[in-house]
């Protein structure tokens, strides 16, 4: 189906049963431990026997010699893969940089040079620690800072529009002319995705052919990855992922579990299982680069913005990405004149790539900071400044309006429902007992992406309903979202639709990223419900375009025939997916949010504790209320470790994240988490998709750690550009506890 | 993992001779410290002799009127006594700031004392640590050392002792009761059971090797108000940036040790004195030889306006 001019009413819109706040279908079989992660598929292939990963011990440079004779007649031992049986690496996947094995080259730190396969995982372990390797290090480039001044320039835009710098209007001239203007110099640190599943795949072969179970969210990119990473015909591979214990971005790509699992199971000639092992993780893997910004902000005394300067600097492996932190900046505010512009340092710490919300999340953080700092030189309300600069329209484009734009409203909303009016705007004067009392606030924005998707669904002949495509839930409500849509399209309770995802066998789908899964893939599985519901319309000899599909009947007129009876001649399958035409270049498409936090500071040791927190959402039609908030308080979650903890730490000398297990990398726990509440408005999107839906589960994450850091300020009236907000960083600037 | 025997003892001397006898043999209790590291050939053992049938999990009273607590008695039990709630509060809020609820039920007075430092650079086999392979020099030192030592380090290292129940038990002057191999016992006082770093960081403490804890005893109640308060960068299960064991009369005067600041409970009985001239008069001593890193320098401040902020809650 082709979705190119905007949706008109249909099916979706009686709301029945999708927008309802509905538990989610998988919730039992994940809250009684029997929903079956890769690691735990025990039943798919006899004889599993266990892989250990051996990382690099240094971070650049080369091995010279690895010993591999002890682990190769240590106990159990059925296969050692070393990383110089190959001459050179193994090709690249897609959308990665860093090789995941192969050749002696060491790009990173706990790159995998080896791979030992046992009977026990124990056996493996044991024999894995015998394995000595002999290294010439290199001197590596490990620290941003340093490297920040002689960054080249990372263009912006595409193809022929890529340039340096993207300007508008004409930043310099209105900068300097101004009568109000802030100009700071920020920090975000490196972020790692921490999920609680690590890595994790078993790998058995038939023949040639290939099958992984593994955890991954895009089963398309990484079949088409693992074809070129192994060189094999990609209808040789299966992939099969159905529950995923969270990925946030990480495993948006193979890793190289499933490399070594499936090069480990054809040495052993037996299923091999692996996991990563934790202390690899932070470094093995990828991670969202660190970003050193710059924002300039001119405005007018009644606080119109005429100037935006917005600069990034991140790190990465030759031929990396930037982390995209300007991207907001082209949208968020109407201002005449704007200079974005982003540089990109090579360093040889791990790949960056994306975690959950790239390029908005720290994006934010920054921008966000800096409008907080800019309202209070105007000495004017932080909501108002964002309200009067509001914009319908792209900046740069400006016949080019917000498919559905309602950042106004999530700020007025949020700061009524918050109690905004009663921030002191005056920081630093709010005490409860030995506590510094502070509100913050900020506007949250994520781009919504469409991408084409494809399902299939199937009318058993017992009535019941069986979607399959190979989307992922990430721990999303995807398995709900599609049961939802199919019972609202074909007219049948939620308990007649089965839905099986992450089978690569299955028709392609959106995948889970950039907060793109739930709208691509009900619209795709939309699709195929059209399909379907002609079908049965014309086995049961209805005229397709006037049956209504209601309470498990078919009906038309005075005519009405259970479902059931459509599929008596035969299963009935359809398959078809969403496609989209230009609607998203010709209206820009985004979410939008408003953040509001409470929190309070130890006046004697800086400790930051929050006390609530509040978003408001545009996020077009919600498939599902309850799960769509489960979304948004995690994301916000997430985004109080990053304003309050998390930070990669790098050893500049020996260039790697010291910090690489849940010890020592914190992450918030649930005393760091009190009050969340979550308010959505309703405006369903018609250019988004049949669906209306637009993206949510990134949105809650976009803003929020600047909300929490204006918070701080203006608890203690000490402004932190460095994120995290440890208590180190304004433990000597506090106001007196006295 | 390395492979290693394992056998189980009976009586405290038979255990402190099997583990003497044989090199590389190690006492075995709760095992949430022990066997994290050995998973991670941190910790190397050849032999384990596992404690927990020594029925050291009493707690009793003293002739002398203090407490008597087995070394298998867990972190839970101990924090819930009622005689340790009632007359030793700093031991229960220390324990109850440390670890998480299911760590607690098996980690054992015995093993918390003796569990071994967080510095990241230890536990990574790839980096140099003079207290995991002496010799082998220290990484921290000019690296990542947010967490670590400001005080008492050496040239050779600058770990912390990264526990919470111990700096509680130092500033309640408690003795920690052996058995050596030999069957003499000792009791060493808590002031010189943890050492400092020196020349010898691979050495935490005094025990000989063989040397089994039995008991750790509290002298009779201190009376006054006892605070615990650990300072760290989330609200719950992390280590200490920061700690203060503070047990404070009505005067003002009191007892005051700090943890997350050495290799050791931190406490100059000397600085004590001036506890009524306010924190900074305290913590100006006890951190008087204080060689910080640029990384953690903050932490001297922040023991300062810790103590303050237990200082005003004694005043309550
Ligand atoms: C995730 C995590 C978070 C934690 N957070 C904290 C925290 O915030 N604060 C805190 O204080 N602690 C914390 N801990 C540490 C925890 O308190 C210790 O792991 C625990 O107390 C160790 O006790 P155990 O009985 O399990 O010791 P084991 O692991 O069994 O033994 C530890 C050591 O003691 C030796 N040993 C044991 N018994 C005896 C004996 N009777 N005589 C001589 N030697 C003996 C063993 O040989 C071994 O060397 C944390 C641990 C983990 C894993
Ligand atoms: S501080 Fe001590 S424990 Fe840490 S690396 Fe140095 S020697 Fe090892």
């Amino acid at each position: 189906m082709k979705f190119d001019t905007p949706a008109g009413t249909n099916p979706i819109d009686q709301m029945k049963i999708v927008g309802r706040p509905t538990d989610r279908i998988d919730g039992p079989l994940k809250t009684t431990g029997t929903a079956p992660y890769a690691y735990e598929r025990h039943d798919v292939a006899p004889d599993q026997a266990y892989g250990y990963i051996v990382g690099s011990a240094i971070a650049k440079g080369r091995i010279t010699r690895m010993d591999t004779s002890l682990a190769r007649a240590a106990p159990g031992v059925l296969a050692v893969l070393s990383t110089l049986d190959h001459a050179k690496p193994l090709p690249l996947g897609m959308m990665n940089i860093a090789h995941l094995f192969g050749g002696a080259d060491i790009a990173h730190y706990h790159q995998a040079i080896a791979f030992v396969v046992a009977e026990s995982f124990e056996q493996a372990r044991a024999a894995a620690a015998l394995i000595r390797t002999d290294y010439a290090r290199d001197k590596g480039r490990f620290d941003l800072e340093a490297a920040a001044p002689t960054a080249p320039f990372e263009p912006t835009g595409d193809g022929p529009d890529a340039k340096d710098i993207d300007s508008v209007g004409d930043f310099a001239s209105a900068f300097g002319a101004a009568p109000v203007r802030i100009e700071q110099h920020y920090t975000t640190p490196g972020e790692s995705h921490a999920m609680m599943e690590p890595f994790a795949t078993i790998a058995a072969w038939e023949g040639d052919k290939l099958t992984l179970w593994t955890s991954n969210q895009m089963i398309a990119w990484s079949k088409g990855s693992l074809a070129k990473i192994l060189a094999m015909k990609p209808e040789n591979i299966r992939v099969d992922s159905p529950y995923i214990g969270g990925g946030f971005g990480g495993k948006l790509f193979v890793r190289v579990d499933a490399v070594l699992a499936a090069l480990g199971a054809k040495a052993a000639g037996r299923p091999v299982k692996v996991a990563m092992q934790r202390p690899l993780m932070a470094n093995n893997s990828t991670h969202r680069p660190a970003t050193i910004q710059t924002v300039k902000l001119g405005a007018t005394p009644d606080g119109r913005l005429t100037a935006i300067h917005h600069s990034s600097t991140s790190g990465n492996l030759p031929d990396g990405k930037p982390e995209v932190a300007v991207q907001q900046t082209k949208l968020l505010y109407a201002a005449p004149n704007r200079e974005i512009w982003m540089k990109l340092a090579v360093t040889d710490l791990p790949e960056g790539n994306a975690m959950r919300a790239p390029g908005e999340a720290p994006g934010l953080m920054v921008l966000e900071m800096a409008m907080d700092e800019l309202a209070e030189k105007l000495g004017m309300d932080p909501v108002e400044l964002r309200i009067v600069n509001d914009t319908q329209v792209d900046p740069a484009k400006p016949n080019r309006p917000f498919s559905e734009r309602h950042l106004v409203e999530c700020l007025r909303t949020g700061a009524e429902k918050f109690g905004w009016s009663r921030r002191n705007p005056k920081p630093g004067q709010t005490r409860d007992g030995k506590w510094l009392v502070g509100m913050g606030m900020a506007a949250g924005f994520r781009n919504n992406q469409l991408t084409k998707s494809a399902a299939r669904i199937r009318l058993e002949r017992d009535g019941h309903l069986t979607v399959e495509t190979d989307m992922t839930d990430i721990g999303t409500g995807t398995y709900t979202i599609l049961a939802q849509t199919a019972a609202e399209m074909m007219g049948v309770p939620l308990a007649q639709v089965r839905v099986i995802l992450g089978d690569s066998d299955f028709p392609a789908s959106a995948g889970s990223g950039g907060q793109w899964g739930a709208n691509n893939s009900t619209a795709g599985l939309y699709a195929a419900c059209v399909k379907l519901r002609e079908q049965v319309a014309q086995r049961l000899g209805f005229n397709a375009a006037d049956v209504q599909f209601a309470d498990g009947q078919v009906r038309a007129g005075n005519r009405a025939v259970p479902l059931a009876e459509a599929a008596r001649g035969g299963v009935l399958t359809a398959e078809d997916g969403i496609e989209y035409g230009t609607l998203d270049e010709q209206y820009q498409q985004s979410t939008f949010a408003g953040h509001f936090v409470e929190v309070a500071v130890d006046s004697y040791t800086g400790e930051t504790r929050i006390r609530r927190m509040l978003a408001v959402c545009d996020a077009g039609r919600i498939l599902n209320p309850k799960a769509a908030r489960s979304q948004v308080i995690g994301a916000m979650t997430m985004g109080a470790g990053a304003a309050l903890m998390e930070e990669l730490a790098v050893d500049k000398r020996f260039g790697f994240f010291v910090n690489h297990d849940l010890a020592s990398y914190e992450v918030p726990v649930h005393a760091d988490i009190p009050h969340q509440e979550v308010i959505f408005l309703d405006y369903p999107d018609d250019k988004s998709s049949p669906m209306k839906a637009k993206g949510v589960g990134e949105l809650g994450l976009c803003g929020v750690g600047a909300a929490i850091a204006n918070a701080i300020y203006n608890a203690t009236g000490v402004r932190v550009r460095d994120y995290p907000v440890t208590l180190d960083k304004h433990l000597d600037k506090l106001p007196s506890w006295t | 993992m390395k492979s290693f025997t394992y056998e189980r003892a009976s009586t405290p001397a038979q255990a402190a001779a099997a583990v003497a006898g044989r090199q590389g043999a190690k006492f075995l209790a709760g095992g949430t410290n022990l066997l994290d590291l050995m998973k991670l050939e941190i910790e190397t053992p050849t032999h384990l002799v596992d404690v927990q049938d020594l029925k050291l999990d009493r707690i009793e009273k003293t002739e002398k009127g203090g407490l008597r607590i087995g070394a298998l008695v867990t972190n839970t039990a101990l924090a819930a006594d009622d005689r340790v709630r009632r007359d030793y509060g700093v031991l229960t809020r220390a324990i109850v700031a440390g670890a998480s609820g299911q760590l607690r039920n098996k980690a054992t007075t015995a093993g918390n004392l003796l569990q071994r430092t967080r510095c990241p650079y230890f536990y990574d086999t790839n980096q140099p640590c003079n207290k995991r392979k002496p010799g082998t020099g220290c990484g921290a030192i000019g690296g990542y050392s947010r967490q670590l030592a400001v005080v008492g380090s050496s040239d050779q290292c600058i770990a912390t002792y990264p526990g919470d129940m111990a700096v509680a038990m130092r500033v309640l002057d408690a003795a920690v009761e052996t058995v050596k191999p030999d069957g003499q016992t000792r009791a060493i006082p808590m002031a010189d059971f943890h050492r400092l770093p020196g020349d010898h960081p691979e050495r935490d403490n005094v025990l000989e090797q063989g040397e089994l804890i039995t008991a750790v005893t509290l002298p009779k109640p201190l009376g006054g108000t006892h605070i615990y308060q650990k300072v760290r960068d989330r609200a719950s299960y992390a280590f200490a940036l920061v700690s203060v064991a503070a047990v404070i009369g009505k005067d003002g005067a009191g007892r005051v040790a700090f943890g997350g600041v050495a290799h050791k409970p931190w406490r100059v009985e000397a600085a004590e004195a001036a506890m009524s001239q306010g924190p900074r008069a305290v913590a100006g001593q006890v951190f008087a030889d204080a060689r910080p890193t640029p990384d953690n320098r903050f932490k001297i401040a922040l023991a300062e306006r810790t103590l303050a902020s237990v200082m005003a809650q004694a005043k309550g």
